[in-house]
């Protein structure tokens, strides 16, 4: 066998693994769309320190809701949570959630709120 | 030619009504040989992320409740007040594109693009680099400004943090670095496109937990 079709043939058996795993993987134009929009939300949240004052009440929901949606679509996109085993999101979302409460009744019990 | 250094475009083999932004796969080849059907090592990737966000929701917590405990009586300047935010953000969208230069060096081992895969993981891993400079930078700024490791709690808890999280960016480099060297010698085949995946994996959660740490510590005010 050549080289050539042995590189091909390698490339394709890890297409068809991935596959299996349920993703099917987005282009670079995907990636870089999703960049642009990270990129986007991060001017943002910098921009809410330069506005603090008018934001008012409003300025830490809004920056909760741009951390969330960056890191959901590095996850879903980046990490490809989004075409990946369902498995894979099981796993990493259980330690996620298990994180989230354990921290928030440790905050919670000193009285963080 | 070796093989490491052919180009076998994949992608190229869509065929008519395939969704162009996604790339194609052959649904008749074989699953993994696992009892999932998935991969082993990516499974354990995804366990060890999982665990990390024990960790780092740790670090984070304890940092959220010190940075308001005592800070009538501490010793030496509070964190918040030393923060750089226009040079912080910078560092914050420097991780934040090798997120993108990470997924680009994965798209072109997956196609066998070898050359072009070298290139972006050398970019991830200076932009890596390039990060961690600059948090040794801003550590160095802020002892200069008199707040050292144990001078209070918060500042512990503000090293401890972003120090472990610096480490864990090195880590990524060495990684990154390890993988250009293998390429260049010709043993990161396209068959190796999972190992890189699996380290983009972890790449990638270092980005995540920066979001993070950037909006909760260094944005939302105390």
């Amino acid at each position: 066998m050549s080289d050539d079709t042995m590189a091909e043939a390698a490339a394709e058996e890890y297409q068809a693994q991935t596959e299996h795993e349920g993703h099917d993987h987005p282009s670079e134009r995907s990636y870089v769309v999703i960049a642009i929009v990270l990129a986007l939300l991060t001017a943002l949240e910098v921009a809410t320190f330069y506005v603090e004052e008018q934001l008012g009440g409003l300025l830490v929901p809004s920056l909760m809701v741009m951390m969330v949606v960056k890191f959901f679509l590095v996850v879903a996109w980046f990490m490809h949570l989004r075409f990946d085993g369902r498995l894979f999101t099981r796993v990493f979302v259980s330690g996620l959630v298990l994180a989230v409460g354990v921290y928030a009744v440790a905050l919670t019990t000193f009285r963080f709120w | 030619m070796s093989v490491s250094e052919q180009a076998a475009p994949v992608a190229a083999t869509a065929g008519p009504g395939t969704h162009p932004d996604h790339v194609p796969h052959d649904a008749t080849a074989p699953a993994h040989h696992t009892n999932t059907g998935l991969s082993n090592e990516k499974l354990g990737m995804w366990l060890f992320l999982g665990s990390e966000c024990l960790l780092f929701g740790g670090l984070i917590s304890a940092f959220l409740l010190y940075r308001t405990k005592d800070v009538e009586g501490m010793a030496g300047p509070a964190v918040a007040d030393l923060y750089d935010i226009p040079f912080t953000s910078v560092s914050s969208f420097v991780l934040l594109m090798s997120s993108l230069t990470m997924v680009l060096a994965l798209s072109a081992i997956q196609r066998a693009d070898h050359r072009r895969a070298r290139t972006w993981l050398l970019t991830t891993a200076m932009l890596g680099a390039s990060f961690v400079a600059g948090q040794v930078y801003e550590f160095t700024a802020f002892v200069r400004e008199g707040l050292g490791y144990t001078t209070n709690l918060q500042s512990s808890a503000f090293y401890t943090l972003t120090g472990f999280h610096g480490v864990h960016v090195t880590i990524g480099i060495l990684m990154l670095v390890s993988l250009f060297v293998m390429s260049l010698r010709g043993r990161l085949g396209a068959e190796k496109a999972e190992t890189v995946e699996i380290i983009g994996l972890y790449w990638h959660f270092v980005d995540i937990v920066w979001i993070i740490i950037f909006t909760l510590i260094y944005l939302v005010p105390a």
